[in-house]
Formats: C-alpha cells, structure tokens, sequence
C-alpha cells in the first residue's frame, strides 16, 4: 500500500503504511493501552445506562469466578471454544480460510450422537471411546469435503466452508423434527436427553473435556513446532510453491490438515452435546465456531495465546450472564459491552502492524533519505 | 487478509457471541472444584450474606419451627429466607407476549406475598435450545441463593429435572411441561382451552365470512396447542354452526416472521377472525392492517392492534406462583403437578372491545358460569372430529390426561391450511 506512487500523483492526506516490527515489549504495551481504553469506552457504556462501571466489571469477574459452581459454568463455556480455536489453527497457519468450524463442530456432535441416542446399552468406556472417534471422524469428513474440491477443482473453500455450516445445522434441524425426535415430547420439536451412560464422566465436578482441551493445547503447541507434518503446514501457508519445489505433497498436505482441523472441531462439538447438553440440540455450535476464529488470531495462531484468549472470552461471557441478573441490565447491554471491548482490541491489533502517514510527515521522511 | 479479519468481527457481532475482556484473573482453579453441593450451599450462602441484601437472624430457627406446620414434603422456608429465580425465554421488557406475561405473574406473586425485589433473581433470554445456557442460568440462580425456581419455557424441563436431582433441597417448578419427581420438581400449567373456548364464541358471533383463522405455533401432535384450537372451534361452533376455523401451522413457539405470514395467509384465504396461538402480537396486526378482527394471547393484545381485538385469551400466572410460593412458605408444598382453571382464576378472557358483535357479552358470560359454577369442560359427551370418527362418550367428559397428553385430532369445522 504504501510502495509505488510516483511523485507527479497527488499524494492522499493519510496513508496507511505497514510498518516493520514492533518490539515485543511495545506491542505488549499498546495490548494493554488498548484494553484499557476498551474498559473506559464500555464504562462510558454503562454509566449512560445508569449503572456504575466498576461494579459492573467487579460483578463480570466474581460472576465468573466467585464460587466453585461458577468456575465450572466459565470452565464449561471455555471447553469447547478452546477445542475449536486450536481446530481452526492448523487451518488458518496453513493459510486455509476454514470459517466451517461451525459446521464441523455440528457435524461431529451429529455423528456422535448417533451413538449416544442408539447405542446407549454398550459398555460405557468403549461407547464414549466410540463417540470420541464418531466426532473426529464426523467432524474431520466435514472439512475434508472442502479441501477436496479445492485442490480438485480449486473451489472457494471460505465460501464452500461457510455453506456447509448451514447445511450441518440444517440436518440437526431435520434429525430434530424427523427421524430422531423425543417420543415423550409431545409434539415438541427436541431430542431426547442422553442415556446417562452415554454422558462424559466429571472431572472435579466438570465434564472431563476440560482435561482434553489442555492436553490438547499442548499436543498442538509441539505439533506445530516440532513436527514434521507442522512445519510443513507452516511452509504450504508461506508459499505452495516452495513447498512444491522443496518437494512436499502440497495436496496431501491440505487435505491431511483440514482433516485434523475438522476433525478437532467435531470432537468439541461430539464433547459439548455428550459433556455439557447431554442432548443434541441446533445450538451444539452456539456461534463458538465463529467466535474460535477471532480467538485463534487474537491469539497470533498460539496455542498457549489461545488457552489465554478463551479464557477470558469465556469470563465475559459467563460474567455476564450474572451482570443480566444482578443489575437487571438487559442481554443486548452485555453485547454491546462486548462489542467496545472487541472492537478496542481488534482495532489495536491494526496499529501493531500498520501506521498512519500523513502527507506533510512523508515528505519530510523523503528529504531526510 | 485485513479485510478477512474484519468478515470475521462482523460474522461474529452479528452472532452476537461472546467476546473478550481484560481482567486480572489468572490461574486454573479447577483444583479446587468439588462436587459436594452442601459446601457449595454453603458458599451461596455467604455470598447471600456478604451482598446484604437479606434479612439475616435467626432463620434456622424458623425453618425448623414451621417445618413441622405443614404437610408437604419439603421443610417450609421462612418469607425472608425465601429467594425466587425465574428463567425466562425471552425479556419481559418485551411488554407483551408470554414471558411478559409470566412475568407479571411473578410480579403478582411479589405484591401479594410482600416480597422485596432482591428475593426475585431474573435470567433473561435464555436459549431454550441451548442445554448449556439453560444450566448455567440455572445454577447462578442457585449460586445466589435461590429456594424456589420458575423456569417459564417448556424447553427447560429436562435440565430442570435433572438439577433437582442435583439439589434436592431447591425446589424447581417447570411452566407447562408434564414431568414432575413428587418431592422438589414439579410443572405447573392450565386449562387454557376454558378460556378459547369463550374467545371462540366471541369469534363466532363476529365472522360475516364464517371463515376464522387460527395461528398455531405447533401441529396435530401437541395436544396444548390442538387442544386449544378444538376449544376455540367448540365455542364458535356453539353459536354459529355454519362457520369453520382454518388452521395454519408455523412450526415454532417463537417466529415473528412466520406468525405474521401465516396470518396474512389466512386473511388471503378469506378469514376475518383471526386467533392465535404464538408469543408475538403479529397475528393481531396483520388483523389490524387488513381491516379484519382477532382474538390475542397471554397479554391483553388491544394495546397492540386496538382496531382488531375483540379480546385476548390470558394467563394470570399470579394465581399459580402466589399458591405455589405460599405452600412453600407454609410447608404445604406437595411437588405434584398442578393444572389450574377458570374456576381458580388462572385462565382467564380481556375484557371484551367495543368491536364484538351484539350479544357477545351475554353469550360469554352464560358460557363462562357453565364452565366455573356447573363444572363444564368444554370436552364433554361425545365430540366428532374432522376426519368423521368421534371422541369421548355420552355422559362423561375427557380426562385430564386426554386433554394433555393425547388431544391429536381436531373438531368437526376445523380444516387445516
């Protein structure tokens, strides 16, 4: 953006101009800068709706944290939203736009329940193993049908992700009402709740996803780093055709890839019915499919980022759940807060990689080379 | 790649989901987590104390004086000991609709039993899809200290069953659902169809085209809403045998888009009545702009299409909370099923608009005290359905669990659309 431009144009008053790297230290800084002004802009939010900002922020942390049974709600919230930040990581570090997480959660919570709802009688050890497969493999077929036809026939795959949300969303909406409907509903449109043998067993009073999701976090961290397949995903996402001239499979690599991200999202999806809803419902997904991306590149494609940025998505999100309760604040008032405070940070995220250039400031550099 | 990041912020706003805050909370406490309620109790307790916004004294004293009062099977819970949550739907701030309207019950209960305002904790719009949502609604009722909770919506009824489970000395009641466990869960509901069965008469005498609509949020096999379009035709059938009702299904409980095509539809089809059973008030608009009457739901809905309600037919869940709150208080709670009527001043029809037909008033008051003062049903004898077998028997009327759990067919003059 800021390269070519002769010097007979006339130059705009502003450019945005890429700047070269920060210091970790400043971006740490401007991080903070930003979440700090986040705080102020939400708090001008709330003392205009006539509530005080600062019990409001307290009440969102204790509301998260305050008791062990809320630390589990948060907890509960984080599982699959981590799960499936780190799903679509290893698409999105291979520069493979895989917005279907959604999608791929649903379709992997599908396939599991299919155990979970007709299968419930097995031996509770080899169902939940079954259903830990069914989820991955539901799951990993669900973004492996994408990267085919994109190195088949090299298809969008943010668009052919993105349809198949819909269409895994529709196929609950039809087990729902069809074929898989509660008998004892009485006409309403639901699935039953699982067999108890079919649910994830606790771990401290929360469903042992929690347990997955960490060591998850760190199997992906090494996978990147030190692995072979890892660096490859690194250097398909650089360039396919280094890659190719380094002599790599780029089309297995794709497809093996978007495979392991499908696949991981689908197991967040087969834990979240099986672990938290303990049914299977349209809203398995709940928007975490979108909200992991955001997570993923808050996080810079981290593992450890992530686990940090999930976290704390999900204090706010559980927070202010009890801020709803607490100060008769309205929901949509807790999504506007969010709204600022997301908007702050991902708008400092701009100023870690561009800056500003004013006309008069670009000449004055010129003469000064 | 800027602009990928910017889809994505606006795919997600619009999701509305979540997003990210700066506090100083670090660490992973989950070591500390346990599963023993009583020491999470214990903890809500405090938490109840340190907010301060309750009588504090002498209540274990209370609880265990009055415990012996009553002949319930939970131990009675002193007025200020008493905390309610409630779970709703949607928000009450809506003004109008079913949770609204539940929510004025709640309301009701409060005034009658002079309670303060922080013994009543509200969870607004939870998704009755989202089993995860609907927990954690739940248990921040719990966690604040909560003795009784309401959840309004039939979705909650499996998590309400289970939690109760979870804690048997919380006492959960579930809004229209059927299940109940005889000790802390029980569901609360009503004979609506009383009171369509008089919005039907004041429908019948009104129709000059003898087609009445009706918008009903689920099909054959939900036995409420069937069971209430049978009521609505039984009534207008009783003073005007000539006219049918046209039913069109929306497949959902909440579809503002779909309930006012479907209304549209049925004025298309010729109807100039048109009833509903849906949470929004659109029904009633759409009556209202095609020059046509209707007869609203839950809320009195004249103040929503004042130029095409005739009347509304209403809940005043006031009734149930006040008695169920009271038996709480009282030691009298029984965890049984409870199905209130007319007669007990749960259902209930708006007054009548100046837009019914002559003689409306007099038909539906004769109907009325048929149905509170002789223990008219609406469903007694023998009833011919639309697919010309019959119902029920001559000199008997049908039982409570025909009404709600197997009304699948539909009267005579109801054609579905």
């Amino acid at each position: 953006m800021s390269s070519g431009g002769g010097n007979n144009q006339k130059e705009p008053v502003i450019r945005v101009v890429k700047r070269s790297e920060r210091p970790a230290k400043e971006i740490i800084i401007l991080r903070l800068f930003a979440v700090a002004l986040s705080l102020l802009a939400g708090g001008i939010f709330i003392a205009c709706v006539g509530q005080n900002p600062f019990t409001v922020y307290k009440t969102i942390v204790s509301g998260a944290c305050r008791s062990v049974m809320a630390f589990q709600g948060t907890v509960k919230i984080m599982i699959p939203l981590l799960i499936t930040s780190l799903g679509v990581t290893l698409a999105f570090k291979m520069k493979f736009w895989n917005i279907g997480a959604e999608g791929q959660l649903i379709f992997g919570a599908t396939c599991a329940t299919f155990f979970a709802l007709f299968c419930s009688e097995w031996n509770h050890v080899v169902l939940v193993i079954v259903m830990f497969l069914a989820g991955i493999i539901g799951g990993g077929l669900w973004g492996l049908i994408p990267a085919f036809f994109k190195v088949k026939y090299n298809t969008n795959e943010t668009l052919f992700t993105l349809m198949l949300n819909y269409i895994a969303l529709h196929i609950v909406s039809y087990l729902r009402d069809g074929p898989w409907t509660d008998p004892a509903a009485q006409g309403f449109p639901k699935i039953a709740r699982f067999d108890k043998n079919a649910a994830l067993d606790k771990l401290f009073g929360i469903q042992f996803g929690w347990l997955i999701a960490l060591i998850l976090t760190v199997i992906i961290f090494i996978y990147m780093k030190y692995t072979k397949q890892g660096y490859e995903i690194g250097v398909v996402g650089e360039s396919q055709d280094t890659a190719r001239y380094a002599g790599m499979h780029v089309k297995k690599i794709v497809l093996r890839t978007m495979f392991l991200s499908g696949g991981i999202c689908g197991m967040a999806g087969m834990i979240q019915a099986t672990g938290s809803d303990i049914t299977l419902t349209a809203s398995v997904a709940g928007g975490v499919g979108f909200t992991a991306i955001i997570v993923a590149w808050l996080a810079q494609l981290n593992p450890f980022s992530i686990f940090v940025v999930s976290f704390l998505f999900s204090v706010l999100e559980k927070g202010s759940s009890v801020v709803q309760s607490e100060f008769g604040l309205s929901t949509d008032c807790a999504d506007v807060l969010q709204g600022i405070i997301l908007f702050f940070i991902l708008g400092c995220e701009f100023f870690v990689r561009y800056r500003f250039q004013f006309a008069g400031a670009a000449h004055k550099e010129k003469r000064e080379e | 790649m800027k602009k990928l990041l910017s889809l994505l912020v606006a795919t997600a706003m619009t999701v509305s989901l979540c997003a990210c805050g700066g506090n100083d909370s670090t660490g992973d406490a989950s070591g500390e987590a346990t599963t023993d309620t009583a020491a999470e109790n214990e903890e809500a307790a405090g938490d109840e104390a340190n907010a301060g916004t309750e009588a504090e004294g002498d209540a274990a004293q209370t609880e265990g004086d009055s415990a012996s009062a009553g002949n319930g099977v939970m131990p009675a819970i002193a007025k200020e000991d008493l905390k309610i949550g409630v779970i709703h739907i949607t928000d009450p701030a809506e003004g109008s609709g079913y949770t609204y309207t539940h929510d004025l019950g709640i309301q009701g209960m409060q005034k009658n039993l002079g309670l303060e305002d922080s013994q009543i904790v509200r969870k607004n719009n939870v998704n009755d899809t989202d089993a995860t949502a609907i927990e954690n609604a739940i248990r921040e009722c719990v966690e604040d200290g909560c003795n009784v909770i309401f959840a309004t919506s039939w979705g909650f009824m499996d998590t309400c069953e289970a939690l109760a489970d979870e804690f048997p000395e919380i006492i959960f009641s579930h809004g229209t659902g059927y299940k109940s466990n005889g000790v802390n869960f029980n569901n609360y509901f009503g004979r609506i169809y009383q009171a369509r069965y008089l919005a039907g008469i004041a429908a019948g005498l009104k129709t000059e085209s003898n087609k009445l609509g009706y918008v009903a949020a689920m099909g054959q096999d939900n036995s409420e809403v069937t069971g209430g379009v049978n009521a609505f035709a039984m009534g207008a059938y009783s003073v005007n045998p000539d006219c049918e009702v046209y039913v069109k299904v929306t497949n959902s409980w909440f579809d503002p888009e779909g309930e006012t095509q479907a209304a549209q539809a049925l004025v298309d089809l010729g109807c100039d009545v048109i009833a509903q059973h849906c949470d929004t008030p659109n029904p009633q608009t759409v009556a209202e702009q095609n020059g046509v009457w209707g007869v609203g739901y839950n809320s009195d809905m004249s103040k929503d299409a004042p130029g095409a309600v005739l009347t509304s037919v209403m809940w005043d869940w006031s009734v149930y909370y006040t008695w169920a709150v009271q038996s709480v208080m009282d030691g009298s709670w029984t965890g049984e099923n409870y199905f209130g009527g007319m007669a007990d001043g749960l259902v209930t029809i708006a007054p009548l608009s100046d837009l019914c037909a002559e003689g409306t008033k007099e038909a539906v008051e004769e109907a009325q005290n048929k149905i509170v003062k002789e223990g008219f049903n609406v469903f007694d004898g023998v009833i011919e359905t639309n697919d010309g077998n019959t119902v029920g028997a001559e000199g008997s009327t049908l039982s409570d669990g025909d009404i709600t759990g197997n009304m699948n067919w539909y009267f005579k003059n109801v054609v579905v659309k």
